[in-house]
Order: structure tokens, then sequence, then C-alpha cells
């Protein structure tokens, strides 16, 4: 931290080559001398737990690059890699500028101390020099709005002014290399706007920050580029929409298209014919487990016949996470006549529709019915498959579909008295 | 982190999922090449880069630890005294008043009471940062692992506070000795020096507790005990002029002396008494026969300094992940 070294031009902001990291879990931990030395030749045993493997990449200079992964995949670890908080096991890392990290807000706060000190001794300790953290109280306060609190001690501020306090000597470090772990996330909606704020105001100001998250939200708005991690290795490096539509491939999916067993009962029906497989996407073989919201989505269903089946009606449910149905549809509003099909034969059914859902996990439910009132079941195959749909658009609502808003005034008068005449006032 | 609806571009208000425009800094590939691509980041260390940056932060947390003693209760400063005063109140009642040690060994227990408060005085700091070092790290978890910064700035934070402490227990010393009748010696300029030892050893000790603490949990009650002894063995009561009448006699007994005068705590409080407080006394020379044979102490104070850097600076890049 606080390397005082001027950027280099031509070199990237921050750079990694093939770092890895173990930790040692031991399976018994001695902890004590004593153990020691009644011991002297047990070997603790330990088993090893790779963190990171052989990660490589660069930050360019201005760059704002996330980094995600689930709980465990060893994003913190590396971020704690970056800052030179943990030593890596192999591999080597270079920075260039003033890198300034905050894992968490307020570290080394004293709630003894009034704010004036745990402003000094905090800016200190993210590399400020005392001179110029003292010199920065007031802006700090003004930006915490806490001018009225400043003489109170620690322990009798709110969570939120603490937090406020915290933040905003954080933003006082002018570093060139921000490494922020998400925990900056905490506080009320008017905090978090206001970190935002400062995000794009830092973004703009070509910073270059490297930002931990779990919100696919936050990374594909303000990241240039995104690193996704799983178990330790980097599994997708570049543009933030395609490494979080493969993070909640991984979150969510577990494998790609899984079926979830505790969406409805045993199959039903006659079993004239069987719904043998379900799949998201065009093709048999590349099939996905993400649905990008606002873009052409396709389920398909493979059908074996066992017997003679003349006209059946294939339908498709789609419940969301909370086992609503969102999406119903068969192949009689499109199609009366499907045609007959063969013992033994397959086919296969696709059901095509702009994807307006809303974002999250959605199942399936199909239903092979004989030609009539849809009643003469065939087959009802629940939980054949579970998808995500990813998005940034979440407007509450269990769909979004788009929708056009106007604006026209009526005046003042009651509405019984006047009729809209079309146009704006 | 929710989203932001307000701040989309109006565009995509709709279903068009467009990200925000962004002026694309180039890519930098991985690196792949070994030559050095800016300043290495090496991971946790005793010491940084910068040696003011080190000072500057031992500084400041020394700095707000005793502001917090000061001024976290009414009587701050009073209470900063008192605990060796109390203590010297005891001995002192205990060993003028009642045997009348300061009578009865001629010129050398002149001012013993002085002598006592002094030497309780130095044992204070020594005592105050080693015990204080020994969990001093493992306290600051928060700190350790989440800021990068020198890890040695906190033993050595410790060892500061000890000795703001020291500036003021002194001056109560000093006060008290002139109060007793000691006149001021030229000999008084040696007090820098006489500090200076007992600072480095106990930044020694200091270091060396508060790495294996975070390996070895019982450190903690095994110190406390050492440091007990130490205190008993060490010229605070007992003058060493009456340690060596007592072991005047025999190899054992002039084996037990040598050992005696091997802890640098002997020659450096004795040296205090000699040079502070009364001529009389014997100086760390007498004490150890010669001038020569002081350099046994003074190698220990340096083997305990060097080793207690050597195994801080080797547990310094685990500390974070071994807490």
């Amino acid at each position: 931290m606080a390397t005082e070294e001027t950027a280099v031009q031509g070199l990237p902001a921050l750079a990694a080559q093939g770092v890895h990291k173990r930790f040692k879990i031991p399976e018994e931990r001695s902890h004590t001398l004593k153990e020691r030395v009644l011991h002297p030749l047990r070997r603790s045993r330990h088993e090893q737990l790779y963190a990171l493997k052989d990660i490589s990449f660069a930050v360019a200079p201005g760059e704002f690059f996330g980094i995600v992964g689930r709980n465990g995949s060893g994003k913190s670890t590396l971020l704690k890699c970056l800052a030179g908080i943990y030593r890596t096991d192999e591999g080597r890392i270079w920075c260039n500028g003033r890198m300034s990290t905050f894992i968490e807000l307020g570290v080394g706060f004293n709630p003894d101390l009034a704010a004036y000190d745990n402003v000094a001794l905090n800016g200190i300790m993210l590399g400020l020099s005392p001179r110029e953290a003292r010199a920065r109280y007031q802006r700090v306060i003004e930006f915490a709005e806490l001018e009225e609190f400043q003489d109170l001690k620690l322990k009798n501020y709110s969570s939120g002014m603490h937090v406020r306090l915290a933040f905003s000597v954080a933003i006082q470090v002018d570093a060139d290399i921000l490494l922020i772990d998400e925990v900056l996330a905490v506080g009320d909606a008017a905090f978090q706007q206001k970190c935002f704020d400062v995000f794009n105001r830092m973004r703009e100001e070509g910073r270059t920050i490297v930002f931990v998250t779990h919100d696919m939200g936050a990374v594909t708005r303000f990241c240039h580029r995104a690193m996704l991690l799983e178990r330790g290795e980097m599994v997708s490096i570049g543009d933030p929409r395609d490494v979080a539509d493969r993070y909640l491939e991984i979150a969510f999916g577990r494998e790609v298209g899984y079926a979830d067993p505790d969406v409805g009962s045993a199959r039903m029906g006659d079993g004239a014919a069987r719904v043998s497989d379900v799949w998201l996407g065009d093709d048999f073989n590349d099939r996905r487990a993400v649905a990008p919201q606002a873009e052409p989505l396709t389920v398909k269903a493979l059908v074996k016949f066992n017997t003679d089946v003349m006209d059946p009606a294939v339908g498709l449910m789609l419940l969301n996470d909370q086992r609503q149905p969102v999406v119903a549809a068969t192949t009689t509003e499109d199609q009366e006549d499907t045609g007959g099909f063969r013992a033994g034969e397959h086919a296969v059914f696709a059901f095509s529709f702009h994807n307006m859902l809303a974002p999250g996990r959605y199942h399936t439910i199909l239903t092979i019915t004989h030609r009539g009132e849809g009643l003469d079941v065939i087959d009802r195959f629940a939980g054949g498959l579970s998808f995500v749909v990813s998005g940034l658009t979440a407007s509450g609502g269990m769909v979004e579909i788009p929708v056009e808003t106007e604006v026209s005034r009526w005046g003042y008068a009651p509405p019984s008295e006047i009729q809209p005449t079309g146009g704006s006032r | 982190m929710g989203l932001r609806p307000a701040e989309r571009d109006p565009a995509d208000r709709g279903l068009e999922v467009s990200g925000p425009v962004l002026s694309e800094p180039e890519a930098h590939p991985a690196p792949t090449a070994s030559d050095p691509l800016g300043q290495p980041i090496r991971g946790p260390r005793a010491l940084g880069d910068s040696w003011s940056r080190f000072w500057q932060l031992a500084y400041n947390i020394a700095r707000s630890e005793f502001k917090l003693k000061f001024f976290g209760s009414a009587l701050g400063y009073l209470w900063q005294v008192m605990r060796p005063l109390l203590l010297f109140g005891v001995l002192y009642l205990f060993f003028v008043v009642v045997f009348e040690v300061n009578k009865a060994k001629g010129a050398a227990a002149h001012f013993y009471g002085a002598q006592l408060l002094g030497s309780i005085v130095l044992f204070t700091l020594f005592g105050e940062a080693s015990s204080g070092a020994v969990r001093s790290v493992v306290d600051r978890e928060s700190l350790v692992r989440k800021i990068q910064f020198p890890r040695l700035a906190i033993p050595i934070s410790v060892v500061l506070l000890a000795l703001f402490n020291l500036g003021l227990n002194l001056v109560v010393v000093m006060i008290f000795a002139v109060a007793e009748g000691v006149h001021p010696m030229l000999s008084w300029l040696e007090l820098p020096l006489i500090i200076l030892m007992l600072t480095v050893l106990t930044t020694g000790v200091a270091m060396l507790l508060s790495a294996l603490f975070v390996r070895f949990r019982d450190i903690s009650p095994i110190w406390e005990v050492v440091s007990q002894i130490l205190f008993y063995c060490s010229p605070v009561i007992i003058p060493a002029e009456v340690v060596r009448e007592k072991l005047a006699h025999g190899s054992l007994d002039h084996f037990l002396y040598h050992i005696y005068t091997l802890n640098p705590l002997v020659a450096i409080f004795q040296q205090f008494r000699h040079a502070m407080i009364n001529h009389a006394t014997l100086s760390a020379g007498q004490i150890m026969g010669s001038w020569a044979a002081l350099l046994e102490p003074l190698a220990l104070v340096a083997v305990i300094m060097v080793l207690g850097f050597w195994v801080f600076n080797r547990e310094a890049p685990h500390i974070a992940e071994d807490l």
C-alpha cells in the first residue's frame, strides 16, 4: 500500500502472473508450546487447500475490473494477495501506482476515541501521511455529514454514522488503484446511492478499481471487464455480461440444465409416450443453463413414442422459484394437428418466445395429452429442466413486459367536466 | 447492492438491456514474460519499504492508545503513575519502615526509597511492554487481516506506549529523589544510555513474544511467571550488593552469581541506581567484576534483539493466515 511510485506509461496498473495460494488446514491444531514439547516428533498433519490456482491477468490503468465468484471461490483471497495481505505461494504480482485496499470499512476504529483521532489513525493506516490525514479531516467530516457529532466518542455513534465516517475516510485516500471488497455494500439505500456516485466519479477520474462482488448487476453496470473464479481457478475473463452469465450458470446451474427433483410429483399418464429429455437452447448438444433477458428463448423437449399416437398435444409450463406458473403454452394453440407418430419414433417439440421473464430461476413442467380436451394425459414430466434468466431489468414483477408510458395533462377542472383533448397541454 | 433504475440510459428502460456506455480502456493481456511490470507486491512483511511510514504507524498507534489511557478516565495521569507508586508504597513500607534495610547496609543503602522507586519504574517499562506485546498482534487481528502494513509496527507501538509511560513515571521518580535529598549529578547524563539499553532489550523480547504467541498460545501464562521471576531476580527490591555478599563463598555460589549477572536487567538497574541516585552503590562494571565482563549481558541483549527480529520477520508473512 501507499507505494509512492508514479505510474509508468504502458504498463498495466495491476498484473498477476501464475499466482498460487495454498492454505494449510491442520487436522488437529496444536496451539500450545506444551504440545510441541511433549510431542516434538509429531509432524502436524494438515491438508492443503488450494485457494488459488494459477491466476494470471492484468488490469489496465483506468479499468474498472470485477472479480466475481461464489462463496469460497477464492475471490477475497485473490484480493488479499493483490493487496499484499497474504503472501502468494507461487507467482508474482506487480502494481503501478499508489494502491489502497478497502476490505472492511473503518479498520482500526477505536470506539473510545472521538472522530478526529479515528480519522487520523484510519487515514494513516490506509496510507496517508499524518499531515495529509489531519489536513483532510474537515472534508471527511463534511462528506460524512457528521459536523455536529464530531466531539462524540465513536461508541456513541449509530452504526449508520459509523459507516458514513469510515467510507468518507476511505474515499479521501487518493490512490490510483483501489481494491474494494463487497463489504462496502453496507448501509441504507441513501448511503448505497452515495457509494455508487463515488464509484462513478472514480471511474470517470480514470482510477483503476478492482471490485469483488456477488452482485451481477453491479458488475455489468460498472465494470469494463470481469473475471470469474470457481474453486480457485479462473473460469472466465472478459466482457462482464458473459462473465455474469457464466456466474449464474455456475451458481444456479450446478450442471447445465439440471433437473430439480422437488418440482412437482411423480410422472403420470398412460405412458403412450414419454418426455425423455428437456433442454434450453436450439442445439441438442450445446445446451445452456442461462437464458439472457430480452433475447429469444427456446425450450425443447424430446419425446419418445411407445405406441402409435395421433395428433398429440404437448404443453409447456414454466414455474418460477416460488412455484408460481408464469408461462403456459401448448401446441394446440399453434397447430391443431401435430401429425401421427409411430411406436419407437422420436420427436422434438420446441417452444420459442421472446424472453420477458424476470431474472431468476425457472422450472419446467411438460405435458403430453391425447388430442381432445387435454384431459387424457399421456405423460406429465415436472422438473425436467431448471434454468436461470439473467438480466438487469428487475422491476419486481413476474415478467418484464415492455411498457410504454405517456403523460397528458388534464388541467384543474374536475374530470367529469372535461374530456381529454388527446394531446398534452 | 441494488440497481439504480434512474441512472440507466432511457434507452434501456424497456427490455433493451444495454450496458453503460463505457470508454473501454484497452485490455491488457495477462502477463507471460518474466520481466517486471512495475512495483512487485511481495506480501506482508515485518518492515515495509518506507521507514517513515513504519514509524508513523507505530507512533500513531501508540499515541492513540496513550490518549485512551490518559483521557479515558477522569484521573488519567494519576492512574498511570499510581500503579508503580502503589507497588512502591507497599514495598517501601515493608523494607524501609518495617525492616529498615536503608539503615543496616551503610552508604549503599542511602536513598533506598529512590533506588527502589526508580527500579520499579524501569521494570514497569519492561513488564508493561513485554506482557503487552504478547497478545498485541493477535488482538489487532482485524488490522492484520484487512490492511497491508508493516507488521512490526504493532509490537513496536506497544514498546513506544510503555516509553511514554516511563517518561511520566520518571518525572515522579526524580521529584521523589530530589525530595529525599539526592543532589543533581553529572552522571545523570547516563540516563538516555540506560534507557536505550533497556529499550533494546524490551523490544527484542516484545518482538519474540508477539510472534511466538500467534502459534503458541501458552506463551501468555508462561511469560507471566517468567516476568515475575525476573522482577525478583533483578536489583529492584534486593540490591546487587546484597546478592554479591550472599553468594561470595564456594564455586556453586560463584556459578549462581554468574547466572545472576547474566540477566541484562541487573546491570541496567544497578547502573541506574549508581548513576542516578547514589554513587555509593555498585556500578554495573563493579557488579560484573570488570567493565569487560559487561560484554556478556550486552551480548545477550544483542542476541535477544536479533533473535526477536529474526523470529518476527520469519512469522510476519503468515500471521494473517495463522490467526
